[in-house]
């Protein structure tokens, strides 16, 4: 088997001619197309220039993942193009030999400079922009002022308030005081768009990132403009509910704190948060997260940006399904017996069980939700037994934009460690049948409630050994001689690999509960007892050692796969 | 003597003339369309062959037939900047939109003279391979989009339009289109994004240049109403004759749409530049003058976005003599002949056409927040500085006008227009803040007087002028 790794998180591009342009009077050289939003390749515009040179222009309404609109104008420069001799056709020469550079004038008032909105317009060789002169200071302080006139200013109590573009930019490129001295256009406050957002239309500058996302990337026409002219409020289309699955995406893209999310509204300002990298474990795709957390209780859950897999997006069941981690409920203590017990005890009573049982007799059921390096530790412990192995299958909806049929989040990791053979669930009914013949005798099972997936209790009861471990009670866990509390994806660290081959990190936002442990650490104090070999007791040493063992994983490593993972061939 | 000359309006207005296809056959209408479909192709002392479109094309640009619309681009340029190698359809969009507070001279055509204007369509789609055409009907002239759709009707069964146009084997079809009432409408782009059944928010230049990336992001053309029907005199007169009419640079004949204080408003259509602003107004063939005992304040010379005129001012313009050599000559605001290079150097713009002639019993703070309303209305809302600026301005001049204005209004008001023009997605945030830009700087004393008054006297109703 070959392994193809590409340690990029985009495919390099192939190299594109490049053009020379001065920023506030620096020169450097700039591809001459760059990808769009879709990818395809367009001329560099004014905007993607300056970033090459390290300068933001403040903007609005543009996003990279979105059709330009160019309506905000906050990104409006000043800029200058090389003067041509109408004679030889050539670039004039000032007396030392420099191009000669017209600044952009008004072509009606040619006293007053013009600027371009540095998003649409692309650049040309020679060209200079100025991000920094007074006459684009002027503009944007301008822009401002006029985004400023009717908007309410209560930022003490706006949900988005250090997150706000609209507060940053006031800071660096506003003024101190509004010459504006008339009434205030009154919009509609705390509208209900749908079952997960709310709009506060008086705060909307109107930048249409939301009506173009819902549009352009999800295909829905929920959101549209209403009125005229300073009346225009974005709403809902008449008899139209705003409740595709993605309708949250609208709230990170908002500059402003007009649209808010009714699960994080007022919880609380942003800035406590502590922010984590991880991986959503909702579906197959992997969509790419940072978890908001304060003091060990996970607040929200916001995509982050890998083109590998979901761009910048998320869709909202994704986003929402968050609080199960935190439930009341969480099996906290390991039970021996129905018993309180410790892991010391439980785990040498399993591991001396397991040693002693008959080749053949124990099958292992594991679970997509795992971390690679789990369902790898699982398999290192059916080879010692010989032990029949599977993981249960979820399948469900799957859509067009980002949401896969497999409801979990591994399992490719699961084939790659050949926990499951090819489609998930193909042994169960072997593994069933085996408990009904007694062939087979002990089984371990972690992270899935075998009941729920067919196994009826009185199957199972017929077990000599039933290892169980989840997060929550289950009827499987009820009838366990051994019950071991795991974690949920968000309290430890690990691998999940998506449907395409995206070996992905996640981190470990908050701490489990009671005595809970990652699964990745008993599990290695099992194998370890039960075979004897040395193992890893770092979640790094044991992703090296298995991306040794696996094929498709080869020349991996834990320190390679960055914050937006490596994609491998499955 | 100053005196209309009567091109596209020759038979609009005689008695008897009715605008069926009968009557305008009866008036020779059709042959233009005859005579450009029998153009053969020819050899340019160069050795390039031009095929019949491309002959008709280069007519339309020899002629320097100037766009009738606002901008007063040329024609036949603006043809030429057409894709003709995308592979894409080319449309042609006729805008009958006509919205310009001030401007009613196409609602003349297409109510008394549909068929000239289907002519000079056809022509014009056929010189540039359009299949499809659209005529985009302001949403209150209901009657004219009656008759336009009767008169499509009509072309349609005595074979001008449709399949194999007249047993040529061209094909051409034109719908109507309604728009639903909004000024906005009329800039092409917006037109294009309503015409699309979207709601009409300008499209941003680059990317989006019609003749590139137009309608259904296809090479579109959009000219008006008049400029269609210039075509079919064009290719009846031939370029050459057609040039001959009115002025180096500004050929042709125009509409003009004169009104506001004159004792005879109406339309004139005359050759452009062959008459000044002051003949205009005052000959007797034309406005004839102002009401007994009033006197001129101020012109309004091309549709209320264009840059007031004071009386008294005086400009430079520069002329060619019959020697050739430039000469700049000062003239006086009613000197200034009416056409567009001579209102450009005045710092203005002949825009549509339409000339609104305020009198000394006009103020021009009242006259300026009437026409602001009208802006701060049509707005279209999609950026930020004409969105938010020109309410702003409206809210002001009420104020202003309401009593509760201050002294410092007059450079506040200039504060926001300046920073509108230049910063939008269309030249409507132009449209928008010239008005205020022009009468500010003109009348200033009048702004600070009426602000300084309220001031003296808060509260109190404006003093009547
Ligand atoms: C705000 C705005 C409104 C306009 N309204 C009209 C209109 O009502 N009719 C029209 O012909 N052109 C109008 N124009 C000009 C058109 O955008 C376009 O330039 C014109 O139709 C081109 O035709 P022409 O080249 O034949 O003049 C408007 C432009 C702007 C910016
Ligand atoms: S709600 Fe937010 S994203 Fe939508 S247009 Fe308004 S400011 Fe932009
Ligand atoms: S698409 Fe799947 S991985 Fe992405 S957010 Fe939704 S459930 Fe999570
Ligand atoms: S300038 Fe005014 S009318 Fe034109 S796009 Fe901007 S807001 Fe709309
Ligand atoms: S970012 Fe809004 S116009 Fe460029």
């Amino acid at each position: 088997m070959s392994a193809t790794v590409t340690a990029e998180n985009k495919p390099a591009p192939p190299p594109v001619e490049r053009i020379k342009v001065k920023v506030d009077g620096r020169e450097i050289e700039v591809p001459k197309t760059t990808p769009d939003w879709q990818g395809k390749p367009q001329a560099t515009t004014m905007l993607q220039a300056c970033a090459h040179a390290g300068v933001d222009v403040p903007h609005y309404c543009y996003h990279h993942k979105l059709p330009v609109a160019g309506n905000c104008r906050m990104c409006l420069v000043e800029f200058g193009t090389p003067v041509m001799d109408p004679a030889t056709k050539k670039p004039a020469l000032n007396e030392d030999g420099s191009p000669k550079i017209a600044r952009s004038v008004l072509p009606y008032e040619p006293g007053t400079p013009r600027g371009a909105i540095a998003c649409a317009t692309p650049i040309s060789p020679g060209m200079e922009l100025y991000p920094g002169s007074p006459a684009t200071a002027q503009m944007r302080e301008a822009v401002l002022e006029s985004l400023l006139i009717n908007h309410p200013l209560d930022c003490t109590i706006c949900d988005q308030a250090g997150e706000c573009k609209l507060q940053e930019y006031s800071v660096e490129h506003g003024q101190a005081a509004s010459r504006f001295v008339e009434t205030k256009v009154h919009k509609p406050k705390a509208v209900d768009l749908g079952p997960r957002i709310v709009l506060d239309d008086e705060r909307c500058i109107l930048c249409t990132r939301c009506i173009r996302f819902t549009k352009d990337i999800v295909n829905d026409d929920a959101l549209g403009i209403i009125n005229r002219g300073s009346y225009n409020t974005i709403a809902a289309a008449p008899g139209r509910q705003f409740d595709n699955n993605y309708t949250l995406n609208t709230v990170d893209l908002c500059p402003v704190g007009a649209l808010t999310s009714k699960d994080f509204r007022f919880k609380m300002r942003v800035w406590f948060l502590k922010e984590t990298k991880s991986v959503c474990p909702g579906c197959a795709t992997g969509c790419n997260i940072i978890i908001g957390s304060r003091e060990n209780v996970i607040q929200r859950l916001e995509p982050r940006e890998n083109d590998a897999v979901n761009g910048p997006w998320m869709c909202d069941s994704g986003r929402l399904d968050y609080k199960w981690v935190g439930a009341s409920n969480r099996l906290k203590e390991v039970l021996v017996g129905g018993k309180p017990s410790t892991w010391q005890t439980a785990l040498s009573e399993i591991g001396s069980r397991l040693v002693t049982a008959a080749p053949g007799s124990v099958a292992i059921v594991g679970s997509a939700r795992l971390s690679t390096e789990e369902l790898f530790l699982l398999k290192q412990l059916a080879r010692k037994f010989d032990a029949i192995t599977d993981v249960v299958e979820h399948l469900g909806e799957a859509d067009r934009l980002l949401v896969h049929a497999e409801k979990a989040p591994n399992y490719s990791g699961a084939r790659i460690t050949g926990l499951a053979y090819t489609e998930a669930g193909i042994n169960l009914p072997r593994i069933r049948a085996g408990i009904e013949t007694g062939s087979i005798k002990s089984l371990v099972v972690v992270g899935e409630d075998l009941v729920a997936a067919g196994f009826s209790s009185d199957l199972l009861g017929r077990l000599s050994l039933l290892v169980v471990s989840d997060i929550v009670p289950t009827p499987t866990t009820s009838i366990a001689h051994y019950v071991l509390p795991g974690c949920a994806y968000a309290e430890k660290r690990g691998t999940f690999i998506n449907a395409k081959g995206r070996v992905q990190k996640f981190m470990k936002a908050v701490e489990p509960p009671g005595t809970a442990r990652p699964e990745w650490e008993f599990l290695h104090e099992l194998v370890h007892q039960v075979t004897g070999g040395n193992g890893y007791s770092t979640i790094e040493g044991l992703f090296n050692l298995l991306a040794r063992e696996l094929a498709p994983l080869a020349g991996l490593e834990w320190s390679r796969l960055g914050d937006t993972g490596v994609t491998v061939t499955l | 003597m100053p005196q209309e000359y009567r091109l596209i309006l020759k038979h609009a207005d005689q008695t008897g003339y009715t605008p069926d296809i009968e009557c305008y056959l009866r008036h020779g209408g059709y042959e233009a369309l005859r005579k450009a479909l029998a153009t053969t192709s020819r050899e340019l002392p160069d050795g390039k062959k031009q095929s019949p479109q491309e002959v008709i094309r280069d007519e339309v640009l020899k002629s320097g037939l100037r766009g009738r619309g606002g901008a007063g681009f040329s024609c036949g340029l603006k043809w030429s900047f057409v894709d003709r190698r995308s592979g894409k359809p080319i449309y042609l969009i006729c805008n009958a939109d006509e919205s310009e507070p001030g401007t009613f001279k196409d609602r003349q055509i297409l109510h008394k003279d549909p068929h000239q204007l289907i002519e000079g369509m056809i022509i014009s789609c056929w010189a540039n391979d359009v299949k499809l055409a659209y005529i985009y009907v302001r949403g209150e002239f209901p009657q004219a989009a009656r008759i336009i759709n009767q008169a499509l009707k009509e072309a349609r069964a005595k074979g001008f339009l449709g399949k194999n146009i007249l047993g040529t084997g061209v094909d051409l079809e034109i719908h109507l289109h309604r728009g639903a009432g909004a000024y906005i409408c009329g800039e092409e782009t917006g037109l294009i994004e309503s015409l699309e059944g979207k709601r009409p928010y300008p499209r941003i230049k680059p990317p989006y240049f019609p003749a590139v990336l137009g309608l259904y992001m296809c090479p579109t053309i959009v000219n008006n109403v008049e400029t269609l029907c210039a075509v079919r005199h064009i290719v009846s007169m031939g370029a050459g004759e057609y040039a001959k009419l009115g002025t180096v640079n500004n050929t042709g004949t125009r509409i003009i749409s004169l009104s506001g204080d004159v004792k005879r408003p109406g339309y004139y259509e005359v050759e452009v530049g062959k008459a000044t602003l002051g003949e205009l107004i005052h000959h007797e063939n034309f406005g004839q003058g102002l009401r007994p005992g009033r006197s001129i304040r101020a012109i309004i010379p091309g549709g209320s976005s264009s840059k007031v005129l004071k009386a008294g001012e005086r400009f430079k313009l520069k002329r060619k003599g019959a020697d050739g050599q430039m000469t700049t000559v000062e003239v006086d605001l009613l000197d200034l002949p009416y056409d567009f290079d001579s209102l450009q150097a005045a710092g203005t713009m002949s825009g549509s056409g339409a000339i609104i002639v305020l009198d000394d019993t006009r103020n021009p703070v009242d006259v300026l927040a009437n026409v602001s309303e009208f802006y701060a209305h049509e707005s279209c809302g999609q950026c930020t500085p004409c969105r938010e600026g020109a309410l702003w301005m409206s809210k002001a001049l009420h104020r202003l006008t309401h009593g509760e204005g201050r002294k410092s209004d007059a450079d506040y008001l200039l504060h926001i227009a300046q920073n509108i023009q230049g910063r939008t997605i269309c030249a409507f945030g132009e449209a928008a803040a010239w008005p205020t830009l022009s009468f500010v700087k003109k009348f200033k004393a009048e702004f600070e007087a009426r602000g300084a008054a309220d001031e003296a006297h808060p509260g109190k109703p404006p003093a009547s002028h």
